[in-house]
């Protein structure tokens, strides 16, 4: 079997350039290491994220997936045993530097978590608090407009525009799922990081959710963490395969699920560990 | 070797006897902290009620010239010796107050003395068989009799049992626990939210939190002592008074709001703060419009707990100096004061028999605030408990 090892490009870059998608550089990382305490959960993490694509992030368990994603937009700073060694770059900037305000950060780097985790307001507040809060909008016509443009690119307006004043949590898994990403979508901002958004929710729900994430990648660079290898060859442009802290490969995702390059990549997708 | 179902049930017989002989011994404990909880209810109930209702005679008064002296001399003179002495010495002050009375004559309800108040309700007292005769005839033509006794809910306290109520304790306590309220609130709440929400986990927080858990548990008069020492000697802080009282309470319910609150906001789950932090709050946003909000029930319902504890509390007030006898409705926080339990206290010390009944009808109504309260409590907990 032939493998790609040979023409492995510049580190970061995936190993075959998908040609009719977008390449301008969204996020560029490169040594990225990453220790709990003693313990190293990401070693030498080198990766190009391209805009208004998806990525994937795949692998097994405690491979490293989540915790760099949250590398992303920093939420690892809320750990305090955490130490951070490398580099990720946006828009030319160290985001760990010490003079980048991880507010300013996450206002550009969206996040929608694992568990549906809608504020426990109403539908309207949920959307509308992060934009008031960075100052975006501020008279009511102009708020209402936003919140209807953001459950709408979410695919929800149709199904909570009679009850925007109801609580978020009423709403089923899959609507509150997608009532987070509006409130994501709501700041305007470049990147949203995905860590595992259909894993609590049922077929049907995860289904929808794909069909949106597909229609937000227009306007969005959406980086995702899935355990769901299917999920990944549906929806990603690119896919990048965590082993033990390790990137061990990273392919535009056609290539990475028929013609892997490493035999540890091989052995995930074709279902021998997990 | 397999065991038969005989051989079985054999030892499980033993294993139900005793588990059923566990139940009947936890139920009899039930049973019997029931019964002291009824008896201590029926104790009081039956030694309190009675204090509730006072003794009062109608009496013809005639204001001439003698009574803007001697309150006395407006009364007959068998009148005058079953009406309470504090209502004679109220005469002479009508008449300054309003001269129009003087040589007129009126027929009026008026407190009857302590003594006459006993023998109706049945107790021991020391009327002559010859009052007692007297007293008996006009309760049958009516002219004693026994009403609710408003004074005990609108006076303060006073040497002359008829006349002693618990106003100025009342009002004592509510302006004490303004100020226990006022300083114990904010500064244990803002304590709990930094060493939960901004503190790093280090050894100087652990020693904190320890002495915080550790500072709840110290005997109460300490905090008196406390008090006694920094506010009244060292700031100069008026002793006697709510202020004083209430900055000595207040030491005390820190750390049960400072517990309460840490408990209420690690109650709130992670994925709230995430979901902020996520969409780019700060720290401080995160706890002001996230945090604090879902948490409030939890630090309201421990702060009415700790400011229930602290309105029982008597023994940290003897020491700054507010068991006293204060006969009159404090107006402000630097006056001299008494709180309800004190009061109790105060009453309880009393040689006389009547007070008996006073202590009972003191405890009474401090028990109905302190079940109020606590009801509040259930009720705020109740209502804006949330699911997640």
């Amino acid at each position: 079997m032939s493998r790609h090892e040979s023409s492995r490009p510049e580190p970061g870059q995936p190993v075959t350039r998908n040609t009719d998608a977008h390449h301008e550089l969204s996020i560029r990382v490169r040594d990225l290491s990453l220790w709990y305490g003693q313990s190293q959960a990401l070693k030498n993490i080198n990766i190009d994220v391209y805009q208004k694509n998806i990525t994937a992030l795949i692998g097994p368990s405690g491979c490293g997936k989540s915790t760099f994603l949250r590398c992303l937009n920093r939420m690892n700073d809320l750990i305090p045993s955490v130490r951070i060694e490398g580099l990720v770059e946006m828009d030319g900037r160290d985001v760990n530097a010490a003079k980048m305000d991880e507010v300013a950060l996450r206002r550009r780097v969206g996040m929608v978590f694992q568990k549906p985790n809608p504020f426990p307001k109403s539908i309207y507040d949920n959307v509308v608090y992060a934009p008031r809060m960075h100052d975006l909008v501020s008279r009511k016509p102009e708020q209402d407009e936003l919140v209807e443009k953001a459950l709408r690119d979410a695919g929800l307006w149709e199904e909570v525009k009679d009850k925007l004043h109801q609580p978020g949590t009423s709403l089923s898994g899959g609507q509150q799922q997608r009532l987070c990403i509006a409130r994501a979508i709501a700041v305007q901002p470049d990147v949203i990081l995905m860590d595992e958004p259909t894993s609590a929710l049922d077929p049907i729900s995860t289904a929808t959710i794909e069909d949106l994430m597909d229609k937000l990648k227009q306007q969005f660079t959406i980086i995702t963490v899935t355990h769901n290898m299917q999920q990944a060859a549906r929806v990603a442009d690119y896919t990048a395969f965590f082993h033990l802290g390790e990137i061990i490969e990273y392919n535009d995702t056609r290539t990475m699920f028929a013609n892997p390059a490493t035999k540890k990549a091989e052995d995930y997708i074709t279902g021998r560990y997990g | 070797m397999s065991q038969s179902f005989d051989d079985i049930s054999a030892q499980l017989r033993r294993r139900h006897r005793q588990s059923s002989r566990l139940k009947w011994i936890s139920m009899g404990a039930l049973g019997l902290a029931g019964l002291f909880l009824v008896l201590f209810f029926a104790d009081m109930l039956n030694k309190g009620l009675p204090a509730f209702q006072q003794t009062y005679v109608e009496v013809e008064l005639t204001y001439n010239e003698d009574a803007t002296r001697m309150g006395r001399a407006a009364m007959e003179p068998e009148d005058a010796k079953i009406v309470s002495r504090s209502f004679e010495r109220l005469i002479p002050g009508m008449l300054r107050d309003d001269p129009d009375l003087l040589g007129t004559t009126e027929t009026r309800w008026v407190l009857a003395n302590g003594e006459v108040d006993q023998y109706l309700k049945g107790n021991r007292n020391k009327l002559s068989e010859a009052e007692r005769q007297a007293v008996d005839e006009k309760v049958e033509s009516g002219q004693v009799a026994l009403k609710f006794n408003t004074t005990f809910f609108t006076e303060g306290d006073s040497k002359m049992s008829e006349r002693a109520g618990i106003m100025a304790a009342a009002v004592g306590t509510v302006m004490t626990m303004l100020v226990t309220l006022a300083i114990a609130f904010p500064i244990g709440v803002m304590t709990a939210v930094y060493l939960e929400e901004f503190a790093p986990d280090n050894r100087l927080t652990q020693i904190i939190e320890i002495n915080i858990n550790n500072l709840a548990a110290i005997p109460s008069i300490l905090f008196g002592l406390l008090g006694l020492a920094i506010f009244i000697n060292f700031f100069g802080v008026p002793r006697s008074s709510p202020l004083v009282g209430g900055m000595t309470l207040a030491l005390m319910t820190l750390p049960v709001i400072i517990i309460a609150t840490r408990t209420a906001l690690r109650s709130v789950p992670d994925s709230i703060r995430h979901a902020a932090f996520g969409v780019g709050c700060s720290r401080w946003q995160v706890v002001r419009d996230h945090v604090l909000p879902l948490a409030m029930p939890g630090i309201m319902t421990g702060s009415i707990i700790g400011l229930a504890q602290a309105m029982g509390e008597t023994a940290p007030l003897i020491i700054v100096g507010m068991v006293a006898f204060i006969p009159d409705v404090g107006a402000s926080f630097t006056q001299a004061a008494t709180v309800l339990p004190a009061q109790v206290f105060t009453w309880a010390g009393e040689p006389e028999q009547a007070f008996v009944e006073k202590t009972a009808g003191g405890i009474l109504v401090l028990l109905a605030i302190l079940i109020f309260l606590n009801a509040t409590a259930v009720v705020l907990r109740k209502k804006f408990e949330r699911r997640w």
